[in-house]
């Protein structure tokens, strides 16, 4: 015998799926700030402690001698947790009201185990900070408030415990207030709530404390059950990256394509005008499955499945965006990232990134600043970041990612780091600012009737970049001419970008330091971009002598799907003196000039060229680009 | 709640989905592991629901101890075979004949830890790299640490110390051969939760999770059916009365409760009224010690 939940008759409101919603809160802290105590005193009042577990921790506390329940075993789920007697990673414990389920992030609060503190506040709508009423607001509560306000928590309540040990004085509340406010007047928190409580004697918790008549506001589950979090979502910016093709096998759905995925941001519904990135292809949304069938629109964070108007190819990682309210395509980013692992991070890293649903490389081409989290926001210069350190980071790209800054978009917003070789996760970031072709969103990428394919087909040509780096005088030109003299000869397009004569004309508004040297590069970079797009092979020849710019001009040619070779000259520095064509080692020896790769700047050698020319003759070089290139 | 909201069973149900589907793309053998019991139950029509109209893109495997309840055996058959689904069924019975585990004995006995290397065994042999596991993090505490996707070591091991950060909703499912992952869907459901949705989605569920008559016996507090599995003790007297169960294991180590609910409805007033765990109540594995469930699932459990 099995019985079906009948569809007919009556049923009550426990039954089925009654108007409640969900709010994800954080807390984060230790015993001594009462925050299990605090929690303890939530789950028991909501009923949410049973009578079993509640008969264990007693025998246990008991056992110890404790003298009171400890509330604390309840949320300390591993055995090193319940032996030192400090929470170190996140427990999630649930309770519900009529109103609303609850799922609470309770994580350290020691700065050893930041991280596990980010990991929670990650997917929080709302945070708690505890500050003991008798101590006021210490390093470690500004800490905690600052990580909910860096991970983009848009609402935080201060619960200033212990109103008991301060004969419920109000002034003392006020004072503490103020206090925070000052402080959180510099953090990105827009909504800030204080609660005078006593968890342990469960005043302003559940219920409204009489002894503090002069306190207007609601005890904490009042409020935690009313507050507007719906709004918090982005339902502006439609963002859809897509996790999986859906094609049905069997005959009955035969034409079937749909792509699966949780919306990220925006409303979506059937007869939108959509782009799909990074191609940039248009089309239409034709219709939207939900978990349940067709829906009207899908909106964060709906799991559902679209279906488009053309057939187009579209896999995983590609993001379905608005026609008109694109993301960067980027190929750099600047994000704030919080470092998790013991070894640390540092510039010329690599890591792999995911972001949404899309996985690349990622180099670590600065890192600016560290953030000292105890303070306010303080920013000091520093050359890595360390375990539990929270940074400002430039990273450089193998392949775009569909982004937006965290600030308006905590899911396109953000990624994760993962080291290729341990496959752990070492870094969570927020971005700050993503760019790529894309800079303005008023500017739009004119695609265009003309496919690449099909240009490079009619024409009879395939476009790639080969970029020669090297020391001054280490032959670079010289290769880069023989080889467009070969290509041309043979028939196909082949174009040379000199260094020397893009300072001419492109580049003829820049210096020689390092930013000026940047952008030259990334014009090189740029320019290389669209000769290869329409079909010639550009050979660019370049000192480039930083790892991160030449990074970046791959990340450009890979971010848009076209070939990239790089050529490392590696000509010995002196030799390269030696033969000086231009005479401007020597000027540089002289003091004449300064910022002289070779002589006072350095050449960041590369380590993983796709060919390297040591001491081949100009013949020899030029076959190991062409075979390399197989064109 | 006004427009473009939802509510919580739903956003749960989103979150289940985008994971299940996450696991799908990037690993390539992942497995289902389904019992017949009510969390794998709605974890396998979750399944279902991420990957239609197309069918669910992976296996079931049923770690089989040989003393399950008939009615549950029979539930999972059909279940299946609704679906499409292929069906592993890995068995301690084979794990004992072939020596690899050793049958514990006496009125106590259980294969209920036995299961851990029938299981682990039944990944290595078909090569699974990811396991969907319908646990949740409400039932135990050591389960309420653990992430949603979960690493486990070339020996299957947990390490509860050395965990991989969780971040926002992006899933790091990355390992080397011969490892594989851990990954539960429903962490963020709660018992309640489980059954307000099978009362959403009338989901069939086997029907000893409702009130029966049936022959039991009282040990330690809790009721046990009476079965070829168990070896009564002196002065066990069995005798028959109106249960239920809220968990569906082994025969062996799963309590019956005293109930009379006989419809959803009732159950799930029962359910949401009750003031003892479902594993307090119904299993006998985790009352060996404070840390029974942290240390099985270091070994390698569900």
């Amino acid at each position: 015998m099995t019985t079906t939940a009948g569809t007919n008759g009556s049923r009550s409101d426990l039954l089925g799926d009654t108007h409640d919603d969900l709010l994800r809160l954080a807390t984060a802290g230790s015993v001594d700030d009462g925050k299990s105590t605090l929690i303890g005193r939530l789950l028991f009042d909501s009923k949410a402690i049973f009578a079993d577990q509640l008969e264990a921790i007693e025998a246990v506390s008991r056992r110890r001698g404790d003298g009171y329940v400890d509330l604390a075993l309840l949320t300390d789920g591993l055995r090193a947790e319940r032996e030192q007697g400090i929470t170190i990673d996140v427990a999630y414990r649930f309770f519900a009201t009529p109103k609303r389920a609850f799922i609470i992030a309770d994580t350290p609060g020691h700065e050893r185990y930041t991280r596990n503190m980010v990991t929670g506040a990650s997917t929080s709508d709302l945070s708690i900070v505890l500050v003991d009423a008798r101590k006021g607001v210490l390093e470690q509560s500004r800490r905690h408030a600052y990580i909910a306000s860096l991970l983009g928590i848009p609402h935080l309540v201060v619960c200033v415990n212990k109103m008991d040990l301060v004969d419920w004085s109000e002034t003392t509340f006020n004072a503490i207030e103020e206090d925070f406010r000052s402080f959180a007047a510099r953090l990105d928190v827009p909504d800030v709530t204080f609660i005078p409580m006593s968890a342990l004697r469960g005043d302003n918790v559940v219920e409204r404390s009489a002894r503090m008549p002069w306190y207007e506001g609601p005890p904490l589950l009042y409020h935690l059950e009313h507050v507007h979090v719906a709004a918090d979502r982005n339902l502006d910016d439609a963002r859809f990256p897509v996790q999986y093709a859906i094609r049905p096998r069997d005959a009955a759905h035969g034409d079937y394509r749909g792509y699966a995925g949780q919306v990220a941001g925006g409303v979506l519904r059937p007869g939108d005008d959509v782009v799909v990135l990074p191609a940039g292809t248009s089309t239409r949304i034709a219709a939207i499955d939900g978990p349940d069938g067709d829906v009207a629109e899908a909106f964060p964070p709906m799991s559902v499945t679209l279906r488009l108007a053309d057939e187009l190819d579209v896999s995983r990682g590609d993001v379905i965006a608005a026609a008109g309210n694109r993301p960067a395509v980027a190929s750099a980013l600047e994000a704030h990232v919080c470092w998790m692992a013991d070894a640390p991070l540092r510039e010329g890293d690599r890591y792999l990134l995911k972001h949404t649903t899309r996985t690349v490389r990622a180099r670590v081409a600065d890192v600016r600043h560290r953030i000292d989290i105890n303070g306010a926001q303080h920013e000091s210069a520093c050359g890595e970041l360390g375990l539990n350190d929270i940074g400002r980071v430039a990273l450089t790209l193998s392949a775009p990612v569909m982004a937006d800054p965290y600030k308006r978009n905590r899911t396109t917003g953000s990624f994760i780091l993962v080291d290729e070789t341990t496959n752990e996760t070492v870094g969570a970031g927020m971005i700050v600012e993503a760019s790529g072709r894309e800079r303005s969103p008023d500017v739009v990428w004119d695609a265009g009737a003309l496919t690449r394919e099909r240009r490079w087909s009619s024409l009879g040509v395939r476009g790639a970049t080969v970029w020669f780096t090297g020391l001054p005088a280490s032959g670079k030109s010289t290769i880069a001419a023989a080889v467009e003299a070969r290509l041309v000869a043979a028939g196909v397009p082949a174009y040379r970008i000199d260094g020397d004569n893009l300072r001419h004309g492109l580049s003829g508004d820049l210096g020689f330091g390092a930013e000026a040297r940047a952008e030259n590069v990334r014009r090189a970079a740029e320019a290389a971009r669209m000769l290869a797009d329409s079909g010639t092979v550009a050979l660019v020849s370049l000192v480039s002598p930083y790892e991160a710019d030449r990074e970046r001009a791959r990340s450009i040619h890979a971010g848009d799907g076209l070939p990239f070779l790089e050529v490392f000259v590696d000509t010995p520095a002196d030799e390269c003196e030696r033969r000086d064509p231009k005479g401007l080692y020597a000027r540089a020896r002289a003091g004449e000039i300064t910022g002289f790769t070779g002589v006072d700047d350095p050449y960041e050698r590369p380590d993983a060229a796709d060919v390297v020319i040591a001491s081949d003759s100009v013949e020899a070089a030029v076959a190991k680009v062409l075979a390399e290139l197989a064109l | 709640m006004s427009g473009y909201e939802l509510t919580h069973l739903r956003t749960l149900e989103s979150e289940a989905i985008h994971l299940i589907r996450e696991v799908a793309a990037e690993r390539e053998r992942p497995v289902l592991l389904f019992s017949g019991g009510k969390d794998s139950i709605v974890l396998l029509h979750l399944a279902h629901k991420a990957f239609r109209p197309a069918g669910v893109p992976f296996p079931v495997m049923h770690v089989d101890t040989g003393h399950n309840f008939p009615e549950v055996i029979a539930f999972r058959d059909r279940r299946v075979g609704e679906l499409g689904v292929e069906l592993v069924v890995a068995s301690v019975q084979d794990s004992i004949d072939r020596g690899r585990v050793v049958e514990e004995t006496g009125p106590r006995a259980s294969r209920n830890r036995l299961q851990t290397t029938t299981l682990l065994d039944a990944i290595a042999d078909h090569g699974f790299d990811a396991a969907f596991g319908g646990a949740r993090r409400d039932e135990e505490r050591a389960r309420a640490k653990e992430r949603m996707l979960s690493f486990r070591d070339e020996h299957g091991q947990w390490d509860p110390k050395a965990q991989r950060p969780e971040l926002w909703s992006l899933y790091n499912g990355r390992i080397h051969r011969g490892e594989h992952v851990r990954v539960f869907p429903l962490s963020n459901w709660t018992e309640l939760d489980v059954w307000r949705y099978i009362a959403v989605e009338a989901l069939e569920v086997p029907s000893i999770y409702f009130a029966h008559d049936r022959q039991v016996f009282s040990r330690d507090g809790m009721l046990y059916a009476l079965s070829p599995y168990v070896e009564l003790i002196d002065g066990e007297e069995p005798f028959a009365t109106s249960v239920r169960y809220r968990t569906v294991g082994d025969m062996s180590c799963t309590g019956a409760v005293r109930s009379t609910a006989a419809t959803l409805e009732t159950v799930v007033a029962e359910i949401a009224a009750t003031r003892i765990t479902e594993r307090g109540e119904t299993r006998a594995d985790d009352r060996v010690s404070e840390a029974a469930m942290e240390d099985r699932k270091r070994e390698g459990y569900f």
